[in-house]
């Protein structure tokens, strides 16, 4: 029964992680609280003056502020994941973890699931926070708008997984890392339409990972359906699929 | 030696880059022993070690661990081995019984936690984070988790690099006591008074080669037959009464201190029939004996340390 031992040490190894994790201060202050306090700030400032402004102004800044957030969560968690992968590796402690009867992807999709969990405790936290400056926003399928981060966060993960390879130390992993995701930010649509970019750049803007990411997280949240963006989600499989398949060849476990 | 080798190493080469790490390397290791594969750092210990233990392919070669590859057969060999890696941590904020209980659980072993850990000292510490733990405390942990499968076969890599003379002496003790319950310990060190005390077999390895192997007292007999014998006395005849014995080589006097050098085991026994023969009022009296750190010198023509 191989395949039933290993769910059960995924499963030991994920609660032990995410206990671990908790253990830290810095930690849960950068991926839960910094993401929270920014969304309830921003929200408070402009929250209040939403209703003196044209509607299309303010729709957008219903939209695009948790959006913006939410994208902030997985940029945030997917940093995190980076630092966690470099600090194991250079401690040798992915080389300790891997000389046990581990699968190796058992180590690694048990830092997925970590992540994926705080992404979940983070934006919930968040929408619930944010709720009373939202009044648009009362109805907000929080549950839809979180299934729509946790697979965005997921696709982006396997990103993290080729950054976390290309670093030798645990110093440079999380600078090239935060280069790297937040570069992309301008040109995924969540300021400006991806349709106003000049033609070759929209062709740019619609590789990015990013992209599916916000357009999703965007249509969920104004309340589409699922089914009006299946071209997302499908465009995030794709991402996850390709960026594993990288990141399986170039990893590093020391 | 007791039984077949448990391990068989032949020909092995293992290059990073344009850097031979190891090169033809061959030894057996027998089992119900303390095997140690000694040299300074950078002689290729570690590599050889993650090799046998299956972290590692050899570009060329062949190993056997109880007749099994270690990498095809790394599953079957899982469960009969126990692994301590070189410069290996845990996660920072993990407690010890955290560690001790997901490692149990891995090996679907079941062990009595809280026994395990007063046998190592480490009660008190049952719920401290990794981080916190000393030198001496880790290594203890990872003994522990070494031991935690019931293994056959122990894998200890310099297990007490940068301890504290008397931590190192406590995981001495552990180790030492490995072998009393019917398992093999294979282990690297540069310390040489570590292999002495500890190995019953080692091999000696320099730039990647294994230069000579050995019980540490044949290797010793081998290379370095020479003893000396420090004695300090005022007796005006003493160089020229230990000059005539016939096992003594050479006398050099430093005031009243006399070093006589010489080989074969009558040294000392002719040295002291010969002081109380002549009345030689003595103040100081050793001896010195030759150790693995000289066996390396006289094989490689530089110290280990350098």
């Amino acid at each position: 029964m191989p395949t039933l031992a290993s769910l059960r040490n995924l499963a030991k190894l994920t609660w032990l992680e995410i206990k671990i994790f908790a253990r830290e201060p810095m930690g849960l202050i950068g991926s839960v609280a910094i993401p929270v306090g920014i969304f309830v700030v921003l929200g408070r400032t402009v929250g209040s003056r939403l209703g003196d402004m044209t509607s299309g102004v303010a729709s957008q800044l219903r939209v695009g502020l948790p959006v913006f957030a939410a994208i902030f969560i997985a940029i945030n968690t997917v940093l995190s994941l980076i630092a966690i992968i470099a600090i194991y590796r250079e401690g040798g402690i992915l080389k300790r973890l891997r000389a046990t009867p581990l699968s190796p992807i058992t180590i690694l999709v048990a830092h997925v699931l970590v992540k994926l969990v705080f992404t979940a405790i983070t934006v919930t936290v968040m929408v619930l926070a944010g709720r009373r400056y939202y009044p648009a926003g009362a109805d907000v399928p929080l549950v839809s708008f979180t299934l729509a981060l946790l697979l965005s966060t997921w696709s982006i993960l396997s990103l993290g997984f080729i950054i976390a390879s290309l670093v030798r130390t645990a110093r440079f992993a999380p600078p090239l890392g935060s280069l790297i995701l937040y570069s992309m930010l301008p040109f995924c649509g969540l300021f400006r339409p991806i349709d106003d970019f000049p033609a070759g750049l929209q062709m740019v803007s619609r590789a990015l990972p990013l992209t599916p990411a916000v357009s999703l997280l965007s249509g969920i949240w104004q309340g589409n359906s699922w089914s009006a963006h299946l071209d997302d989600v499908a465009a995030l499989v794709a991402v996850f699929a390709v960026c594993t398949l990288i990141a399986s060849r170039v990893f590093r476990w020391e | 030696m007791s039984g077949p080798p448990v391990i068989r190493v032949s020909g092995i080469r293992k290059t990073y880059g344009k850097t031979v790490a190891v090169d033809d390397v061959s030894f057996e290791v027998p089992g119900g022993q303390i095997f140690g594969l000694i040299g300074p750092n950078g002689a290729g210990k570690t590599t050889t070690m993650e090799c046998v233990e299956g972290l590692r392919r050899p570009d060329r070669g062949q190993i056997e661990v109880f007749g099994l590859d270690p990498i095809k057969d790394a599953h079957a060999l899982q469960r009969r081995l126990g692994v301590q890696l070189q410069e290996a941590h845990l996660q920072k904020r993990i407690k010890v019984w955290e560690a001790i209980d997901l490692w149990a659980s891995l090996f679907d072993a079941s062990v009595d936690t809280d026994a395990m850990l007063d046998q190592l000292g480490l009660s008190e510490k049952r719920n401290a984070w990794f981080m916190t733990l000393s030198g001496g405390q880790k290594q203890r942990l990872f003994i522990a988790l070494a031991l935690i499968n019931d293994p056959e076969l122990v894998f200890l890599d310099e297990l007490t690099t940068g301890l504290d003379p008397q931590a190192r002496h406590t995981i001495w003790d552990l180790v030492r006591d490995i072998p009393n319950r019917g398992k093999t310990v294979f282990l690297t060190t540069h310390l040489m008074e570590e292999a002495e005390r500890l190995c019953d077999h080692v091999a000696i390895i320099d730039h990647g080669r294994i230069i000579d192997h050995d019980t540490p007292a044949g290797l010793v007999a081998r290379h370095c037959p020479e003893r000396s014998v420090i004695v300090s006395t005022t007796h005006p005849d003493a160089a020229a009464q230990f000059d005539a014995l016939s096992s003594v080589d050479t006398v050099t006097t430093v005031q009243d201190q006399l070093t006589l050098r010489g080989h074969g085991n009558n040294l000392v026994t002719e040295t002291i029939h010969c002081l109380s023969e002549h009345g030689m009022r003595v103040t100081a009296f050793r001896t010195e004996e030759p150790t693995l750190e000289d066996v390396f010198l006289t094989l490689t023509g530089r110290s280990v340390r350098e």
